[in-house]
């Protein structure tokens, strides 16, 4: 299994966990049908014209029906953003097999599950609503309640207990280490330069190559640069985890960004930034230390608010050999690899656990506030958009591409603060991808079919989709596709002895070829020729012949035969010897010589002759010798 | 020639001709040229030669067999040449036979030395130099020169190459010259033997299948009908434009960016009556043959002709207009009523290069922009001018680069794809749309202007670069935006673009990008210039941030930002539109600004800023800016104290400059300079003319002015010495009853401070001066000397022929120590 993402979108589709009780969302007025029946006005809350499910907010799971996850035996993780699914799979399928992921992937995706389940079980929730999922129900609501698929399957999220289990499961691996798979191919994760580990997949056996691309990036930013020449190749590229806004180039964003954010401080307003403990964060505190300082905003505090700030912070600072070559040279000197060391250091930059405790007395206004969730449903900054979201000075700047901006915020409707989207998805755009396609010239590729197409919205930017030859095979929600190759070949193994014994003969300019009797042995996905056993002494028959005894009896070789027979030559051949009355026929796959008065038939296809004749051995033998002259034997 | 150099000059050559002693330094070669050709330009060579041997025996000596450096050998020959110039100096010379020696075979043309490209270029050049006369025709002629001309056409060396082609140019109309004033229907056959023989050369050429030979015969013939006018030239066309015409046969066309440089030298030589002699025909014919990308250039050539058939015009403007056509076309759109791009559309071979390659699209259309960018402000430009279509059209192009049009046809998409993101098309369509502004347009076209203007001015991805020719742009439109009649305010529809335009500033004025906030600044300068004084932008502006984060960028790390923050914030302080917030780092107002911007005056370390400080204040000066009028005398004071002390010349120039104005406000209340006064300017009694002296003495604007005199600057002292001047003369008519304190000691003991400040030595101050003791230092001060000193410039001692001479000798000497000359 490639990946298992959690699609949390689905949140969106609730109301707001609020940190303290806010009279606003309470008060909703509960939502009830055209003819006004109010038997769901429990469970939906209205908001300027959008409902809202009043319940613990659910997660949409990878899909279970079409495949038994218990007979999965291996996951592949891309990067931390793609295992957030993982308790949902190790947990509650059966499933017995291993993940495979890099140190900084599971120790940053298990900061990222710990601030999920610590954003909703701190606010717990005596509600849960399931009445509007009956899909006869379902059908009568407003959009976009009435199109959510699958929400049957939506689960709450899972609790500590089971990340420690899930996670437990994990394999580490190191770039470009060879992980063997039951000897049936061999795994390899690389660099992929979009996050601290994150990685694509060589999965290979001996003859073909299938390269698993996913979030990947060529931007400058802090990972390793993503290793593009161990992907060259590859027979199958599959590939995913493009950038989510084709339209938005990162370097603009982040200029977007930042003049957003002074222009906001400036002018007395707060700054809130909904984002991830991990990521884009790190390159994001990274500009603004180098912008701070040129803007004038070196006295507006920086606050970072998230259960796992402090871990997320440092843990950067010690995945050195995961880092690009510039932060890891700072790291030799000795220097933090990243400047929001001194940031903290400087008191520039302040992370807090949450919103209570020091942060309530250290708080400074104006002031620029990090903290999640970015679906803006859960956690810290739910305070935020409540507290700030009634002053037009204050602005919320969108830099996570994951959720739609204008959905995050329906609940909190009608707002007064300031919204900027500025996206910063720094996956490879299509532009990039067609360099890479180019550079690495897989033989197929095969991807999601909205990559093969442009956007909807946009159907003349023939630019926004993958332009590649041949075309790339694409697939669609719950389609089974199969990979354009067969497996032909398998490698086998001799082992020194035999291949000691081996005589081959040159049949053509560089090709010899060698007859051998061995055993063939199969275990684990290996297969060696072994020598054959020397045949046993009968040793009076006390013993009972077993089964593994049974080996093939060693006749006298006999040799093999190659060439072709021409037809007309063996028909003279034929009459020379004393043959007459003989006609050949054409065949579809060869010829047929009739000796009519022997009433004997010779039948001469590609790889097999046979001789048909009525019981008389001696005959038979005499045509064959006659056939065999015409072929080589070794 | 002076007998100082004279002396001097045979050591020189012998200098030159010992290869011993090279010389390294090439421009003192050329300043020794240079000073023969001056000596040769006024007198007679003959008895240059005659009265200075060494020369010719120079020339002599350089003819031996000796490993003599190719620049002196290349100095020589066009030393020759120049000698040879005249007649009978050419004859004197041709009886040692040194002339073809130096530029025939024997001489350096078939020697180890002509590998040089620096010799083969003094060849040419000399030969250059020499023909002037008959005699030199001969010469060239006798010796074989042509026939090295020609293969020195093709010269490895660009400059040899096209010196050749040049020099062939001129002996042709040196041999036509005499023969062509009495035969203006000439026939070519009866043309002298030289002129015959590269006209038969330039055919030859022409026939051939090599392009480079092509080229070059271009390259003579353009030459030849830019340079010379005669009727003879008009014989030549009419000889060679059917091998021309021939060219246009072969495809692709060869050599095709010479041959429009022909045409159109051709086209724009007086001496031709085009319509006689098949022109507008074959440029017809050429503007079909050639590539859209090659006959862009010939039609704009053809556009800018004064005197040109109306017919040919309308083609070339089509074919300019082809690619925008095709855009416009491309993307599904009308090309408008005027017909012209309507007949513009259908050539496919401009399609076919458009799409053919991102390099090919984008150079199309950015030269093509370019052209019609040129065309457009020409009274000669084509009418009617189809401003609507090309507005389009440069609204389609930015909207292709952005992805934001959408258009329907394949080619369109194409197009897209090739544009997108494109910041050399963006420029280009930018600038065009800028200058499109001069012209108007239909109200809805006008608000698309403005709409994809904001676009680019919105996108994070403009690039810097972008953004500024967008704020240009977008200026000059709000600018041509009708007016409503009797009133300058901005007209309703500019206001709303306005009010749009004022949150895009904000935003780009708090940029990462020192560029974008630079840029914003200055556009923000243009605005308040225009429109600082008009109701409707005074509101808005004022509605807006953009006053408050200007002041914030006065503290911009960036040194150029700041000083465009310098200029805005004088700017909206002159015209009201600065309102300082009350915080307690600036107590005290509006007063603040004139403190913060003294600030930047004393302490900023970057020269802009400060320069963009003494601007500001010398035109609130002139403004009477309510800070500086409170107290005048103090804000001088306190402004030409921190000047003086400022490293940066062009501050303390710019300090001058402030002096000045203060100098005519404060004397203007003592002399009335109105110009419609019944009675003539009587002398003022001295008690007035003292009085109206104080306010200067007091601020000390002229010690001041007398440092500046002595300053190490040249502009600064310049300045300062126009100023003193200026004050002597405006204080002359009132001088005798100031005559008595010429003794008094107070002037002497300032002279004496002057002449050590002169010497170099300016710590000591002056103190307070008297009015009195300054007119009488301004008048014993040799200011009119000073003036002539300062204009002569710093090198004119070392200018003199005979410093040139020495300095060679000089330098000969210590070569291996100093090989760098400080000329």
């Amino acid at each position: 299994m490639l990946d298992c993402g959690l699609d949390m979108t689905s949140t969106l589709n609730f109301l707001p966990l609020p940190l303290v009780q806010s009279p606003r969302l309470s008060n909703l007025p509960g939502w009830s049908l055209k003819d006004g029946n109010a038997f769901l006005d429990k469970e939906l809350k209205e908001c300027s014209g959008h409902v809202f499910v009043d319940s613990v907010p659910e997660f949409c799971l990878p899909e279970t029906e079409l495949i038994d996850l218990s007979t999965v035996d291996v996951i592949l993780i891309s990067n931390y953003h793609c295992m957030m699914a993982l308790p949902y799979i190790t947990e509650h399928t059966g499933f017995t097999g291993t993940v495979y992921a890099t140190e900084p992937t599971v120790q940053i995706g298990r900061l990222l599950m710990e601030e999920l389940v610590n954003f909703i079980e701190r606010v717990p929730k005596a509600q849960s609503a399931s009445l509007w999922k009956n899909k006869d129900i379902q059908r009568l609501l407003p959009s976009p309640l009435k199109d959510a698929v699958e929400v049957s399957t939506w689960r709450r999220c899972y609790t500590m207990q089971e990340v420690n289990s899930a996670l437990s499961k994990i394999q580490l691996v190191g770039y470009s280490q060879k992980i063997e798979l039951f000897g049936a191919v061999q795994v390899t994760p690389l660099s992929s330069g979009y996050a601290l580990g994150s990685s694509n997949w060589i999965i290979q056996s001996h003859y073909e190559k299938v390269s698993y691309v996913s979030g990947s990036s060529l931007l400058t930013t802090h990972p390793q640069p993503m290793d593009q020449a161990s992907l060259k190749n590859s027979d199958v590229l599959i590939l995913t985890g493009l950038t989510q806004i084709p339209t938005a180039n990162p370097d603009g964003m982040v200029g977007e960004f930042c003049s957003n954010l002074a222009l906001t401080v400036r002018n007395g307003g707060n700054v809130l930034v909904p984002c991830y403990p991990s990521g884009v964060i790190y390159d994001l505190l990274e500009c603004l230390y180098q912008y701070i300082d040129s803007a004038g905003l070196s006295n507006i505090p920086f606050y970072f608010i998230s259960p796992v700030a402090n871990s997320s912070l440092e843990f950067s600072q010690i995945f050195a050999e995961w880092l690009c070559h510039n932060k890891q040279t700072k790291v030799y000197l000795p220097e933090p690899p990243f400047p929001h060391a001194e940031l903290i250091q400087t008191n520039k930059l302040k992370h807090y656990p949450s919103l209570h405790g020091d942060f309530s007395s250290d708080f400074r206004q104006p002031c620029v506030v990090f903290t999640g969730h970015p679906s803006l449903r859960f956690g810290d900054v739910v305070h935020f958009m409540e507290l700030w979201g009634k002053s037009s000075l204050n602005t919320v700047i969108f830099t996570e591409p994951d959720f739609s901006y204008l959905e995050a915020l329906a609940p909190y409707q009608p707002l007064a603060m300031k919204c900027i989207y500025c996206p910063i998805d720094t996956r490879l755009n299509f532009i990039q991808v067609s360099k890479l396609l180019k550079e690495v010239q897989p033989l197929h590729v095969v991807c999601p079919e909205q990559y093969t197409q442009p956007p909807p919205a946009q159907s003349h930017r023939m630019d926004l989709m993958i332009d590649c030859q041949p075309p790339a095979m694409s697939y669609r929600r719950a389609e089974v596709l199969a990979l354009p190759f067969k497996r032909r070949y398998e490698k086998i193994e001799i082992m020194p002895e035999l291949a000691d014994a081996l005589v081959p003969m040159e049949i053509k300019p560089g090709i010899s070829l060698a007859t051998v009797s061995a055993v063939l042995h199969t275990k684990d996905n290996k297969h060696v020729l072994q020598p054959p056993p020397r045949p046993t002494q009968p040793t009076g028959g006390k013993k009972r012949k077993r089964a593994s005894d049974d080996i093939p009896d060693c006749k006298v070789l006999k040799p093999l035969l190659s060439g072709s027979i021409p037809v007309e030559q063996f028909v003279q051949t034929l009459e020379k010897h004393g043959f007459s009355d003989i006609k050949v026929e054409d065949t579809a796959k060869g010829h047929i010589v009739l000796l009519q008065e022997a009433e004997t038939l010779i039948q001469i296809e590609e790889d097999s002759t046979h001789i048909i004749c009525d019981n008389d051995e001696v005959l038979r033998v005499r045509l064959r010798d006659l056939v065999l002259k015409f072929l080589q034997k070794f | 020639m002076d007998p100082e150099c004279s002396q001097l000059l045979p050591a020189l050559c012998a200098v030159l001709a010992d290869p011993r002693q090279p010389v390294a330094d090439d421009t003192c070669l050329e300043k020794l040229l240079d000073w023969f050709k001056t000596i040769t330009k006024a007198g007679s060579s003959l008895l240059l030669l005659q009265e200075n041997p060494c020369l010719v025996e120079l020339l002599c000596h350089v003819l031996k067999p000796q490993d003599l450096s190719s620049r002196v050998l290349s100095f020589s020959l066009r030393l020759a040449g120049v000698f040879a110039a005249q007649e009978d100096c050419f004859q004197y010379l041709q009886q040692g036979e040194l002339l073809p020696r130096l530029f025939g075979e024997p001489g350096p043309l078939g020697g180890a030395a002509w590998t040089a490209p620096s010799v083969r270029s003094g060849w040419i050049q000399g030969l250059r130099s020499l023909a002037q006369h008959p005699s030199a025709l001969h010469f060239l002629a006798d010796c074989g020169a042509v026939d090295t001309i020609f293969s020195l056409q093709g010269d490895s060396s660009l400059f040899v190459a096209s010196a050749a082609g040049q020099l062939l140019v001129h002996i042709l109309g040196l041999s036509m010259q005499g023969l062509a004033e009495g035969h203006p229907s000439l026939q070519a056959g009866d043309w002298p033997v030289c002129a015959q023989k590269i006209v038969g050369h330039i055919e030859e050429s022409l026939h051939s299948t090599a392009v480079p030979q092509i080229t070059q015969a271009l390259n003579v013939l353009t030459t030849t009908f830019g340079h010379c006018h005669d009727p003879w030239t008009q014989v030549l066309w009419v000889r060679l434009s059917p091998l021309v015409g021939s060219l246009l046969e072969k495809d692709p066309v060869p050599a095709a960016h010479s041959l429009v440089d022909l045409l159109l030298s051709v086209a724009r030589s007086p001496g031709l009556s085009s319509s006689s002699c098949g022109l507008w025909e074959t440029l017809a014919q050429t503007l079909n043959h050639l590539s859209p990308t090659q006959a862009g250039p010939l039609a704009l050539g053809i556009l800018k002709l004064q005197d040109c058939p109306q017919v040919l015009r309308a083609q070339a403007f089509v074919i300019l207009l082809q690619p925008l056509a095709c855009v416009l076309k491309a993307t599904g759109q009308d090309p408008g009523p005027s017909g012209v791009l309507d007949s513009a559309t259908g050539d496919s071979l401009t399609v076919d290069v458009l799409l053919s390659s991102k390099a090919a699209c984008v150079g199309l259309l950015c030269r093509t922009l370019a052209h019609l960018e040129l065309l457009q402000p020409l009274p000669q430009r084509p009418c009617p001018w189809p401003q609507e279509p090309l507005l389009g059209a440069a609204v389609t192009l930015l909207q292709l680069c952005r992805g934001s049009a959408s258009p329907a046809s394949d080619v369109g998409r194409h197009l897209c794809a090739l544009l997108l993101g494109c910041v050399r098309v963006q420029r280009a369509a930018l600038d065009f749309l800028g200058t499109l502004s001069q012209g108007t347009g239909p109200q809805e076209l006008v608000t698309e202007v403005f709409a994809v203007l904001l676009e680019y001015l919105r996108s994070p991805d403009s690039s810097p670069t972008v953004l500024k020719k967008a704020f240009q742009a977008t200026f000059r439109w709000l600018l041509s935006s009708p007016k409503t009649p009797g009133c300058c305010d901005l007209e309703p529809h500019a206001l709303l673009v306005l009010r749009e335009l004022l949150p895009v500033l904000q935003k780009r004025l708090c940029s990462p990008c020192w560029e974008v906030r630079d840029s914003g600044l200055e556009f923000l300068t243009q605005m308040t210039r225009h429109w600082g004084g008009q109701a409707g932008f005074r509101h808005a502006l004022l509605a807006s941030e953009v006053p408050k984060l200007t002041e914030q960028l006065l503290r911009d790390p960036e040194s150029y930002v700041r000083a465009s923050a310098v200029t805005v914030m004088g700017q909206l302080s002159s015209q009201g539109l600065h309102v300082t917030p009350v915080s307690p780092e600036h107590p005290g107002g509006q007063q603040s600004l004139l403190v913060e911007l003294l600030h930047i005056l004393s302490t900023d370390s970057e020269g802009f800023p400060r320069r963009a400080v003494m601007q500001v204040f010398t035109q609130w000066l002139r403004d009477h800016h309510a800070d500086v009028a409170g107290d005048t005398e103090q804000f001088m004071a306190r402004v030409l104290q921190v000047a003086s002390q400022d490293l940066d010349w062009e501050v303390r120039a710019q300090g001058l400059e402030l002096a000045l104005v203060f100098l005519e406000q404060t004397l203007g209340q003592f002399h009335s300079h109105c110009p419609y006064a019944v009675t003539p300017p009587v002398a003022a009694p001295a008690g007035s003319l003292a009085q109206a002296l104080q306010p200067l003495c007091r601020v000390r604007l002229f010690e001041f002015a007398f440092r500046a005199l002595f300053d190490c600057d040249r502009p600064v002292a310049q300045k300062s010495c126009d100023l003193l001047l200026f004050l002597r003369a405006k204080t002359a008519s009132s001088s005798g009853s100031l005559e008595e304190s010429r003794s008094g000691p107070d002037v002497a003991s300032v002279e004496a401070a002057l002449q050590r400040w002169q010497a170099g030595d300016q710590g000591q101050p002056l103190g307070d001066l008297e009015p009195e003791v300054v007119l009488a230092v301004l008048r014993s001060v040799d200011l009119e000397g000073l003036r002539g000193a300062l204009a002569e410039g710093s090198d004119h001692m070392e200018k003199s022929p005979q410093s040139l001479l020495q300095d060679m000798l000089a330098t000969v000497g210590v070569l291996g120590e100093n090989e760098a000359d400080c000329y």
